[in-house]
């Protein structure tokens, strides 16, 4: 056996990232219906609403019944959360929902029959948002050609970050989808630069350090992430994480381009849900 | 056979050697708070020993149902100081206690630093956990030298998230002509779907940001794990241990709960030494050993050999279990059934 191609034992030892930054070649997806939709949005004059509702819950029927009726009453984006067994981003409301979801049965699957109805029964333009490793176990090709087919435009990665980014940088240009990557206010300047160039359609910036959840205040520091994510090329920047109000969208819809409702629709929802088990 | 005695460390386990480290990294790095997850409750035991050392605030997640089952685990945190939170969301065990570190720890992290108790989760933990746990290897290899005259046959150590083992082989990896063994936890046996055997059975995947071998679903949902050593119950595995398994360095076995249990009397019986439900997992393992040499090369062939076993973890918080299990208690005694995962004390 040659020396050389015998598998390295020890890792290496300082352990660092392999660092495989945004190919110079990916491209910002003319295509897409995000970018679009914001486009529209800025020309009217506000900001996009982009609202979240998990697949399946509390079943998948009702579930697209939910979301159709989101896309018929004013949001421009809706995010299609994927149910996970370890949600770490989530706050208790969305992993109770997203909980009882899993509970009656929810398949991965199931995300994509949400976002075709969205996609034919309203005028939203539909993304879905999930950890990556129910990506991974579909085929990151597979999972991504099934979401356009259902009329996806994109994925919201939490939990991926991109250094580990290439199967999905490859899969999203050869389907026309948007890669939406998060940055938040510990985001160093460099890692701002690399998520940027590697994100499409608009930049999901976390406006407090934390996990998903209804909050009093929006942070002060949101304005910063997204003025630092212009700085680093952004086109489109929406903010997300605690916004509960109509008050909290002006207020970020005037340095925003878009403005992330979930845990207020979730919990509006869980009212109008009858549950089994009271939280 | 020879055991490596990380049984006699300060709080009774091999653990204490990575929470001293990563608790003067945080001190270095200025933070105020230790969080972590503990599922047997040693790691927390050990980093609220580390926290009340250094003077620090220190807040310990641990699964609803394992703070029932660890009752006096529990007491001894709160002894030393600390908090202990019950967690009872998905499936109130200890991937679930490291969700919910994790979600703290990015609200917190200007205060707090995160001290994993595993050689698992996101970068640089596996790197950083394994580093802090070299010493065991380093110190096992040189002992051996020095006892033996020479490097032992094989390695025996358990694998749960994996620290002791990735620790102990380090000492060993670069020594071909030692075999390693990682002795995963087999619980009800492995085609009982009723274990923790992450390499034995599992496929890779991504989870608490790391991508290695795990127990999931085809959708990639995690599947709960089950073994009567809650320090083994962990549906993933160090991402390292999957590399070595991946180049045939060591070589993963399952060992059931029975296998493991017989192992930790015997131990008891002929060393005096009640060693960790963990530990007696890689004694099993190396019995296994034992008695494969004795098939194969003949039982005077098979006395020459050595085994050095990573004796991880002494086994007082697991007389409880152990008592129930070969119903050693007085009749009246029997308060409460053994649970799924055992009563550990």
């Amino acid at each position: 056996m040659n020396n050389c191609e015998r598998p390295r034992i020890r890792p290496s030892r300082s352990g660092r990232l392999g660092r495989t930054h945004p190919p110079k070649d990916l491209t910002r997806n003319p295509d897409s219906k995000l970018a679009a939709r914001i486009a529209q949005c800025k020309a009217e004059g506000r900001p996009a609403l982009v609202g979240y509702l998990p697949a399946g819950y509390p079943t998948v029927e009702e579930s697209v019944e939910a979301a159709v009726a989101l896309g018929q009453n004013g949001a421009d984006i809706i995010e299609i959360g994927i149910p996970y067994s370890d949600p770490v981003m989530d706050g208790t409301v969305i992993q109770n929902a997203t909980t009882q979801a899993l509970a009656n049965g929810v398949r991965v699957a199931d995300a994509f029959t949400v976002v075709q109805a969205v996609s034919e029964r309203t005028d939203a333009v539909p993304v879905v948002m999930t950890y990556w490793n129910p990506v991974l176990q579909t085929g990151v090709d597979e999972f991504s050609r099934r979401l356009r087919d259902a009329g996806g435009a994109g994925m919201i990665t939490p939990d991926l970050i991109p250094d580990e980014a290439a199967d999905w940088f490859e899969a999203s240009q050869k389907y026309g989808l948007d890669r939406i990557f998060l940055v938040a206010p510990s985001t160093t300047r460099e890692r701002m630069d690399m998520t940027v160039k590697a994100s499409s359609g608009f930049v999901y910036a976390v406006s407090i350090m934390g996990v998903t959840g209804a909050r009093d205040q929006v942070s002060s520091a949101a304005e910063d992430v997204v003025a630092r994510a212009r700085e680093a090329g952004a086109e489109n920047v929406c903010v997300g994480l605690g916004v509960s109000n109509r008050g909290h969208v002006e207020e970020i819809g005037a340095y925003a381009d878009g403005v992330i409702v979930g845990t207020a629709l979730v919990r509006a929802w869980a009212r109008a849900v009858p549950r089994p088990s009271a939280a | 056979m020879f055991l490596k005695r990380e049984d006699l460390n300060h709080t009774g386990s091999h653990k204490i050697n990575n929470v001293l480290g990563q608790a003067l990294l945080a001190q270095r790095m200025g933070k105020k708070r230790l969080i972590a997850e503990t599922g047997a409750g040693q790691h927390g035991v050990a980093t609220a020993t580390a926290a009340a050392l250094f003077g620090m605030e220190c807040c310990i997640y641990m699964g609803e149902e394992d703070t029932r089952r660890q009752a006096l685990n529990v007491a001894r945190m709160r002894l030393l100081g600390a908090e202990v939170v019950p967690v009872s969301h998905g499936s109130a065990t200890l991937k679930d206690a490291i969700n919910e570190a994790l979600r703290d720890w990015v609200a917190s992290v200007d205060t707090t630093h995160y001290l994993l108790g595993t050689a698992a989760g996101p970068h640089p933990f596996p790197a950083m956990v394994r580093y802090f746990h070299e010493q065991i290897g380093e110190e096992a290899r040189e002992q051996i030298l020095e006892k033996a005259g020479r490097l032992p046959d094989a390695v025996t150590a358990c694998v749960g998230g994996g620290s002791n083992a990735i620790g102990i082989f380090h000492g060993f990896l670069d020594d071909a002509e030692v075999e390693l063994y990682g002795n995963e936890a087999g619980g009800d046996g492995v085609d009982t779907g009723r274990h923790a055997a992450t390499i034995t059975l599992g496929r890779p995947g991504v989870l608490h940001g790391a991508k290695t071998f795990l127990m999931q679903d085809t959708d990639g949902q995690t599947i709960e794990s089950h073994s009567i050593s809650a320090g083994l119950d962990y549906p993933a595995v160090g991402p390292e241990h999957s590399h070595l398994h991946a180049i045939g360095r060591v070589k993963y076995e399952a060992i059931t709960d029975t296998q493991a249990m017989e192992s930790f009397k015997l131990l008891s019986r002929t060393e005096g030494i009640i060693p960790a439900i963990e530990s007696s997992h890689a004694l099993a393992g190396a019995r296994e050993l034992a008695a494969r040499w004795v098939k194969d090369l003949g039982p005077e062939a098979a006395e020459e050999k050595i085994i050095v076993v990573s004796l991880s973890g002494r086994g007082d918080k697991d007389v409880a279990t152990a008592a129930e299990w070969f119903d050693m208690l007085p009749e009246d005694s029997h308060e409460e059934q053994v649970g799924q995962k055992g009563e550990q004390l």
